[in-house]
């Protein structure tokens, strides 16, 4: 990794009021982002790895949220930035793809109409003809068939593969450096997901785009990211290169989602091993350790937060938020066909 | 195969599009099935897989005859019944009942957990007053939630947990035959596996028959006996699980099983040098 992050985000804190109290949705979040690099953030619904990504951007801000931390963006504090400066970030520097293509194109605005929007808003010296050009050509590059036709059509005209390809059209228009990508896939076929997939890694290989992308899905983390976060109830319980949190996970929780997983290439257990139990509530988390009240392994020590530490002496950058010490873990982690959560024997 | 439950033959569902102001006329039409033959065997579960806009979804609803087919025959338990009225087809739907995607849609936000899983019985005649509250509270409990939950509303209760409502419900008429669509799609990772689970060890333990839907093979690899494999309102494949995932025969479905990405850093990039070199 080169010694200046492209981005940087330190100690990130979010909190929303709300009727039923103050809710930490994300509770001290920190990472670097090199040029060219893949940052995967791993989480379920309520993990806060989405409000993380909105944050960068300062769509969180309202009069009901509390932003407290860092985020740098080649050196400059965008946390506490106006709202002109960030404009000049969305999209120029920082590009956003969501998950639903059906909802963030507008239905009413042709497809290319609403790239050279987004052009000439940055770029107001760009000739309308000269942005129209520039469209056709970034729907070209994410792979639109016919792009010199297809750029005057409506979004329903479109399929949500197509429409995912021009969202990423969007995304790239001003070539920003960092591509926040936010579960890019979900929403589509898994035939379509490959397509989008390779055409993100061609993307960040060919502009050495930064990008995070954020998702559930484990298959498509071991498919696109250099390095994952994990998240649960707003913290960062593990983060590692791709190899390390595949092979060798450091948190209980990690074990479980690893282990939950259904693989066509492996034979059919009996049962599908599962967690217990649900994500905690935001508005009452447990005390302690997040995860205590899911884990088999709990013991007297989680009742204290752990903090987010290296504790492999080999891998400092492979940080972990779990008591147990790192041969406990090796042991533990071990199940029948492989990784799993599952109480000690 | 043991003996079939559902059998399916020849059914066709079209749409059709049409146009005009005042008159409509019919300017095309949607083979959402196309002549579509599948059977489901006692106590057995058949999972099937395909894209969005497949006709899965289409398929399950006109076997039901929750909406009417084109053509074609479905025989529950021999019984012919494409074509019966409404009358006629209440007290099968008793017998084949379905489990729905979101949680979150399905259930009606203002009635109380007691009226949702209770009112198919109590419409049904099949239990009425505290004998039905002790009937519905016994699936409550049977489903993984508890007795105490009866007197709650929907939104006291996460995805995981509605869903387990929604299976309670179709429980309550104890029908032979659930039809579940895309039951566990819109639920976390880690609950989709407590879900799978528990139409599991319900299978087992009241010998119901399974017609799984879902666009996630890995999942329904899992649970399946066999599994059918759907394209553009036809059935491209059918056969043991197995065999659909490690020996597909159809073009469609080997793309579609390549396309499912590998969970393993290793294989993957194996995989991907393996695809980069055959082009």
């Amino acid at each position: 990794m080169s010694s200046q992050p492209l981005l940087s985000v330190g100690d990130l804190r979010v909190g929303f009021a709300t009727e039923g109290g103050r809710l930490q949705a994300v509770d001290g979040v920190g990472f670097d982002l090199a040029p060219g690099e893949v940052l995967a953030i791993v989480g379920e619904s309520g993990s806060g790895k989405s409000v993380t990504a909105q944050t960068i951007l300062g769509l969180t801000r309202s009069p009901d949220s509390v932003i407290e931390g860092s985020v740098r963006l080649g050196g400059a504090e965008l946390l506490n930035a106006g709202e002109a400066e960030l404009r000049k970030v969305r999209g120029a520097r920082v590009g956003m793809i969501f998950q639903d293509p059906m909802t963030s194109l507008n239905p009413v605005y042709r497809v290319g109409a609403q790239i050279v929007e987004a052009i000439r808003a940055h770029e107001p010296g760009t000739s309308k003809e000269e942005a129209r050009e520039r469209a056709i050509e970034l729907l070209r590059s994410v792979g639109i068939a016919e792009a010199a036709q297809r750029v005057g059509d409506y979004p329903h005209e479109f399929s949500g593969g197509m429409r995912q390809r021009a969202m990423i059209a969007m995304a790239l228009a001003l070539e920003p450096e960092v591509l926040i990508a936010d579960e890019p896939t979900t929403a589509l076929d898994v035939t379509v997901q490959a397509q989008i997939l390779r055409l993100l890694e061609d993307l960040n290989r060919s502009r050495n785009l930064a990008t995070i992308l954020i998702t559930h899905d484990l298959g498509v983390v071991a498919e696109v990211a250099d390095r994952v976060l994990v998240m649960y109830a707003g913290k960062v319980v593990e983060e590692g290169t791709l190899d390390q949190i595949f092979y060798d996970p450091q948190h209980p929780y990690t074990w479980g989602l690893l282990g939950s997983l259904s693989r066509l290439d492996r034979p059919r257990p009996q049962r599908l091993p599962q967690i217990g139990g649900a994500p905690p509530s935001l508005l009452a988390p447990p005390t302690g350790c997040a995860f205590r009240p899911r884990c088999p392994h709990e013991f007297g020590k989680c009742a204290e937060v752990p903090a987010l530490d290296g504790r492999l002496p080999e891998a400092a950058a492979h940080r972990d938020r779990c008591w147990l010490d790192p041969e406990q873990k090796a042991e533990r982690r071990q199940v029948e066909g492989g990784i799993g959560l599952e109480a000690p024997s | 195969m043991s003996e079939p439950l559902l059998e399916v033959a020849n059914l066709v569902k079209h749409f059709s599009v049409k146009e005009g102001v005042l008159v409509d006329r019919t300017v095309d039409r949607v083979k959402a099935v196309d002549d579509v033959s599948l059977t489901v065997g006692k106590g057995e579960t058949l999972g099937l897989v395909g894209e969005s806009g497949s006709g899965k979804s289409t398929l399950c609803r006109a076997a039901l005859q929750l909406l009417p087919p084109t053509s074609g025959s479905v025989r529950f338990e021999g019984q012919e019944i494409v074509g019966l009225s409404r009358r006629q087809l209440r007290p099968l739907r008793r017998q084949m009942q379905m489990v729905f995607q979101d949680p979150y849609a399905s259930l009606n936000p203002r009635k109380r957990i007691g009226q949702i899983v209770g009112d198919p019985l109590r419409l049904q005649g099949v239990a009425a007053g505290a004998e039905l509250r002790r009937q519905v509270q016994e699936l409550l409990e049977r489903v993984g939630l508890s007795a105490e939950h009866y007197d709650r509303f929907p939104h006291e209760f996460s995805g995981g947990q509605r869903q387990r409502i929604g299976i309670a419900r179709a429980l309550a008429p104890k029908p032979k035959l659930i039809v579940a669509d895309e039951p566990v799609s819109a639920l976390d990772v880690s609950i989709q596996a407590q879900i799978v689970n528990l139409l599991d060890d319900l299978q087992d333990e009241l010998g119901l028959t399974y017609l799984f839907v879902a666009h996630d093979i890995a999942v329904v690899r899992h649970i399946s006996d066999r599994i059918a494999v759907m394209h553009k309102g036809r059935l491209v494949e059918t056969g043991s699980a197995d065999q659909v995932c490690e020996r597909p025969a159809d073009p469609y479905t080997r793309q579609l099983l390549a396309s499912v990405p590998i969970p393993d850093p290793r294989e993957s990039r194996a995989r991907r040098q393996a695809t980069l070199g055959s082009t």
